[in-house]
Parts: structure tokens; C-alpha cells; sequence
């Protein structure tokens, strides 16, 4: 019997050396004669521990907490190392950071081979399917409907509205496209779900397509997550092979498979009909809405699109009953939402928790204040299209509608941190440049607005003109905001008033703010 | 017609052999012909759109939507370092100035021996371990100004 070791082979544990750490172990396990083997888990997405390396004993897995290739050769020295080693940091199960989350969708992430199935199906995976099944298409949406799930691409619009459109649309083909087009900054949680976990985005999708009729399904990738991309392309033709995909996939004789497709690097694509555009074949043009893509999406048939952890959800709903999912969560924001710790913090990460904990539970709780050790200033919430909150608001509650009474949003779950070298005019200066440099250029308040934006914003900082560039840069605001087609044009405001309203003499010259303080 | 421009057509025919002249399969296409030659040539427009039955302005309209299609090839090796907002936390700003002083080229060029492009990217899912570069498929973390460094002279003797 040989001992397994873990090392994670996710993009951020890779990105810290992982690699040459599994590397080296392999080679000295080999030179040494050990009696184990090296297996490459997912991350468990506590990232200041990285790379963690795991080893499974009587009391439970034991971790050691960011090795490097050079410390191998002692960490073996006496074989399997053991508690004793300076660099074990006790059972991982143990350590705050995780032990203090509520994992429902990552309860496996870290724990498993990520492309093992039959180590899937031994912790919990595919009990969902197996019930959807069994059931017919109405009581899985029913089943949705009572877990109360929100999408968690960032619209947070409820899910089984979508799927009951799908399931109530008469078509002979119909689709699900899962969206892993992750392009906001600070959030990172779909490539771990994927790079960790895949089988369980696939068994969402299954299970998506039975409760809609689906026949084909799609994955659209961002081309910057290349190690999730090798996942997907091992994963999806070993659940061909387990009958997970493929013509029995739905039962009853029902077929249903996936085909991966890679973007090309356009942010507008996280948009669900822009993504359309580009399965299409088209240059990544948002589409007008109506009709939604529930009643006319790809290819013109009625689609199904969901955010990767939208789809994963569902699993853990149909294991275990949507009034199961529905108990965690506080107001409309049902569940648990894997929020991600990044940018300026000490502990950063995925750390899925109900909704309803406070930011600075988050921020300062698991993250651990900054990295930097230098006072936290302000923390980016929901992406480069949220709005920038000060410490004073972090006792907001995680809850899409308290987010939304002060003027930002949960969006996808990112927390981007700064400290107090930040300089949030450079900050919003960079919202409206993303925006330009990422519209697709259908609508005007986006293609051009972004453009006038940045160079007002250019003006105020530079002291020219500031009082009608303030004037110029609000009403631009407005336009972009109630004239977008889509969420870039429509958010990109969002961060910037969050400036203008919290952080406002960093963009706005001193004289300037005194002339408003006396008026 | 020279001898590189007759050798990316041959290229494109090959990927075009293996690919259905259906349009969803326009931008996969492009991708891999990316992969080969490092750009998608112009000269390369007109026999793409045949296969798809598409008009050439649509294969040029899609060609040049996408930040990752490029029209010209860069250099051999192409280093992206993120500066996106999880990244500007941690320092990606003065890392990318750093980059360019090392290198002497700005941002979004190539070295004058095209062996080197440095340019900007938006976000490799990484963020909680930035300052974050991407050299090929290899996705680096925490990488200060020492480890670009490292990482650069990794990149010698490769040609």
C-alpha cells in the first residue's frame, strides 16, 4: 500500500511553484525507495498556504504550508513526514480559514483528483443526477424554484425562471451554454470549480438540460485559463465514457453532450449574448433584448445560460432538496455564495460562506487584513464594474439587495483589497480605459462614452476645468448607465460614482472640494 | 508570392481540411491558425472565407474583433503581465515599468531582435497571488521585480 501525497495542480498553486514541488517529491520518493505516490489534487482555494502539500493519516489529512522544491529533500529525509516536521500546519481540516466556511459547491475542491470520477461518485458526486432522473422535468425546476437560486455570474437573476422558460419553450433543439467566460478581475472561482471539481460543473449541465429538454450543451472558456481548459479536455471525454455524456446521458434515450469552445480574449463575452455571438461565429456584438436568450439564443433556439457556479449549484440541490439549499442564506439571497479574497490581503482565496456575513467578516476575518501590512483602504466588490467601498461600509451584510441600497453589487463574489498606497482617481480613471478598451462598439453611451469619459477624467485630475469636467463626467455617467445595452456600458459608472461619492478627494482637486465644502 | 506567404496558406488549408464549413466553427478555426503562425494573416482572409461561404469582410470583421487574433506576428516570446484591478493591488503598475525598463520597449511592444513582446492583460484568475505574468501556458505568481527577472533569463538559450 503506498501513502498518497497531495500536491494541488491548480493555476495558483502552479503559478507559486507547485509543479517543481511534485517534481521533486516524485524524485525523491523514487531515489529513496519510499513507499508512496504523488497525486495531484485540485486547490482547496486557501491560497496563502500554497503550495500545500497533503498527506492522509489516522487522525485525518495533515497539511504542510508552502513548500518549496528545495525543502523536499528535508520534508522526506525521514520518509513520510509526519506531524513533527516544522512545516506541517496540523490537519487542514482544522485551519480557520477553511474550517469556518460552509462548503456546499467546494466541498470537494482540493480534496480529490480532480479527474478521478470514480473518486467523484465516492464523495458525493452524481447524487443529484440520479434523482433528476428520476423525476420529471417541471419537479427539478420546481426544485430550483424552492432553493431560491440566484445567478452567480453577477446578474443574480433567479434561476428557475430561466430554466422554466427553456422547459416551457417548444423547440426541436434546445441548448445549455454554461458561462465560464470569468473575466472580471479579483474573481477566480469558476477556473478553481473547474480545475478542482469539473465532473460537477458536467453533472449541472445534465441536470440543466433533463429539466429543460437541452440536447446540446456548450462550455465557453476564457483562453486565459489554460490549465482549466486541459482539465475540461480530459474531464468531458471521460464522463463520455462513464455514460455521464453522450446518448443515454439524459435516460429515457435522451441524448445530451458538451463541446468546449475557447474565447479569444474579449471581456464583453462574460455578457451572455455577446458569448452567443462568438459560438456563433460572429464578432462579439451584444444583442438586443428582447427576446432572451431562454426563448431565442443560440442558433436561435431556446437556451439556457448559466454561470458555472449557477450550474454546479444545482447539484447540491437535487442531492439534497432545495429547501435543504434554501435554509443558508438571509432576504432573497438564498444558499451560499463562494466569495474570493484577493488583491492587497493576507489570506486570500475562495471562501464559500452563506450570505448574510458582514465584508469586514470576510476582509478581516479570513483574509487577514493586508498583505502589504500597511492599513486596508478600500475594497473593490463584484469586479471592475463594482463600486469601491470604504471600511466605514464594510458592515454591510453580503446580500445582494443591501449591496444594492448602497449603490454597488455582489456581482460575482470578488473582493479585490488595496491599501493605502492606493490612489482611487488612477483607479476610476482605469474603470472608464477598460471599458473603452473592451467594448464591443454597438451602442454609442459605451463606445463613445467611455472614451469622453477617460479623458474627463484626465481633465479633473490635472486640475483643467475640474467643476465642468465633475459636471461633464455625471451626466456621462447617466448616459452610460441608462443607455447601455448591456451591464459594461451600463456599470461601468458604478465604480466611478463609488469614488466620486466615498473617495472623492482623490479624484477631484483639493481647491475644487473646498469650493463644494463652502457651497 | 513568396515563399512565407505560400507556406501560411498551406497551413491554412491544412486546419481547413479538418474543419466543418460551418460558421460557429469560424473562430475555433482562427484560433488554431493563430497557434501555427502566431497571427492570422491577412493574405489568409479570402481562402478562409471561401471555405465558410462568408464574405471576406466577415472573416476580417471576426479576425480583428479579438484581442487574441493578431494581424502581424509578435515576438517569439510573448510575456503578459496582468493589470487588472487584484493585480494594481499588489503592485502590477510598477512591475510592468519595470519590465520596460529592463527590456528598454514600451508596453505592448516587441524587443528590436522580435525575440521578446511584453504587453498587457486583463486577468488570469490568479488574483489572489498577483503581481501575475503569463509566459506561454505558464501562468507565474507573486512575481516581483527580481523573479521577472529570473523568469526573463529562464527564457535564454531558448531561441
Amino acid at each position: 500500500m503506498t501513502t498518497p501525497i497531495y500536491v494541488p495542480n491548480d493555476t495558483s498553486a502552479c503559478s507559486l511553484g507547485a509543479d517543481a514541488v511534485a517534481r521533486a517529491i516524485e524524485s525523491t520518493i523514487e531515489a529513496r525507495g519510499i513507499k508512496a505516490r504523488v497525486v495531484r489534487n485540485g486547490s482547496r482555494g486557501a491560497y496563502a498556504l500554497e503550495p500545500l502539500v497533503e498527506i492522509d493519516t489516522a487522525r485525518g489529512r495533515i497539511g504542510f504550508a508552502r513548500v518549496e522544491p528545495q525543502q523536499v529533500a528535508d520534508l522526506f529525509a525521514a520518509g513520510v513526514p509526519d506531524g513533527r516536521h516544522p512545516l506541517c500546519i496540523g490537519r487542514v481540516d482544522d485551519v480557520p480559514f477553511l474550517k469556518s466556511q460552509q462548503r456546499l459547491t467546494f466541498a470537494r475542491a482540493g480534496v480529490v483528483d480532480p479527474l478521478d470520477i470514480d473518486a467523484y461518485r465516492a464523495n458525493g458526486g452524481l447524487e443529484g443526477l440520479a434523482r433528476a432522473r428520476s423525476l420529471p422535468p417541471s419537479q427539478i425546476v420546481d426544485e430550483i424554484r424552492r432553493s431560491g437560486l440566484r445567478g452567480r455570474g453577477g446578474a443574480a437573476f433567479p434561476a428557475a425562471i430561466k430554466w422554466q422558460t427553456v422547459l416551457d419553450a417548444a423547440a426541436s433543439t434546445k441548448h445549455v451554454v454554461c458561462n465560464a467566460d470569468e473575466g472580471d478581475s479579483g474573481t477566480f472561482a469558476d477556473r478553481l470549480l473547474i480545475e478542482a471539481d469539473p465532473y460537477q460543473l458536467i453533472e449541472g449541465m445534465v441536470i440543466a438540460a433533463i429539466a429543460t429538454g437541452a440536447s446540446r450543451g456548450f462550455i465557453y472558456l476564457r483562453s486565459e485559463y489554460p490549465r482549466a481548459r486541459a482539465v475540461l479536455e480530459h474531464a468531458l471525454p471521460v464522463a463520455r465514457r462513464a455514460g455521464l455524456l453522450g446518448r443515454d446521458a439524459c435516460g429515457a434515450g435522451e441524448p445530451f453532450d458538451i463541446e468546449l469552445r475557447i474565447g479569444a480574449g474579449a471581456y464583453v463575452c462574460g455578457e451572455e449574448t455577446s458569448m452567443l455571438e462568438s459560438i456563433e461565429g460572429r464578432r462579439a456584438l451584444v444583442r438586443f433584448k428582447p427576446p432572451v436568450p431562454a426563448i431565442s439564443g443560440l442558433f436561435g433556439q431556446p437556451t439556457l445560460v448559466n454561470n458555472v457556479l449557477t450550474l454546479a449549484a444545482a447539484t447540491t440541490i437535487l442531492a439534497k432538496g432545495g429547501d435543504y439549499y434554501a435554509a443558508f442564506g438571509v432576504g432573497r439571497s438564498r444558499g451560499t455564495m463562494p466569495f474570493q479574497l484577493s488583491g492587497n490581503i493576507a489570506n486570500g482565496g475562495v471562501v464559500e460562506v452563506p450570505f448574510g456575513a458582514t465584508l469586514r467578516s470576510l476582509v478581516d476575518g479570513f483574509g487577514g487584513g493586508s498583505l502589504s501590512g500597511r492599513p486596508l483602504r478600500a475594497a473593490q466588490i463584484g469586479g471592475p464594474l463594482g463600486a469601491y467601498l470604504p471600511p466605514a461600509l464594510w458592515d454591510t451584510p453580503l446580500d445582494y439587495e443591501a449591496f444594492a441600497a448602497e449603490s454597488a453589487m455582489l456581482g460575482h463574489g470578488g473582493i479585490v483589497a488595496f491599501d493605502d498606497a492606493v490612489d482611487l482617481g488612477e483607479q476610476a480613471e482605469f474603470a472608464m480605459r477598460f471599458c473603452a478598451h473592451e467594448s464591443c462598439g454597438k451602442c454609442t453611451p459605451c463606445r463613445i462614452g467611455s472614451v469622453r469619459g477617460v479623458e474627463a477624467i484626465r481633465r479633473i485630475r490635472r486640475g483643467d476645468a475640474a467643476a465642468a469636467n465633475v459636471a461633464l463626467l455625471e451626466d456621462l455617467c447617466e448616459t452610460m448607465e441608462t443607455g447601455s445595452l448591456c451591464a459594461l456600458g451600463g456599470l461601468t459608472p458604478m465604480p466611478i460614482r463609488s469614488i466620486l461619492r466615498h473617495f472623492r478627494s482623490d479624484l477631484i482637486p483639493r481647491d475644487l472640494i473646498a469650493v463644494e465644502t463652502r457651497s | 508570392m513568396n515563399h512565407d506567404a505560400e507556406r501560411e496558406i498551406e497551413i491554412v488549408r491544412e486546419e481547413l481540411a479538418v474543419t466543418a464549413p460551418t460558421q460557429d466553427l469560424l473562430l475555433p478555426l482562427l484560433l488554431d491558425v493563430q497557434r501555427r503562425l502566431g497571427h492570422v494573416p491577412s493574405s489568409c482572409i479570402a481562402v478562409i472565407a471561401q471555405h465558410f461561404n462568408l464574405s471576406r469582410a466577415d472573416v476580417h470583421g471576426v479576425a480583428s474583433f479579438y484581442h487574441d487574433l493578431r494581424d502581424a506576428p509578435l515576438g517569439r516570446h510573448v510575456v503578459q503581465i496582468c493589470q487588472a484591478e487584484a493585480c494594481q493591488a499588489v503592485g502590477c503598475r510598477a512591475l510592468a515599468a519595470h519590465a520596460e525598463a529592463r527590456l528598454g520597449i514600451a508596453m505592448g511592444t516587441t524587443t528590436p531582435d522580435s525575440r521578446i513582446t511584453i504587453e498587457s492583460a486583463y486577468c488570469f484568475g490568479n488574483c489572489a497571488c498577483g503581481p501575475t505574468v503569463r509566459i506561454g501556458d505558464e501562468i507565474h505568481g507573486r512575481v516581483t521585480a527580481d523573479r521577472f527577472d529570473a523568469l526573463l533569463s529562464a527564457l535564454d538559450g531558448r531561441p
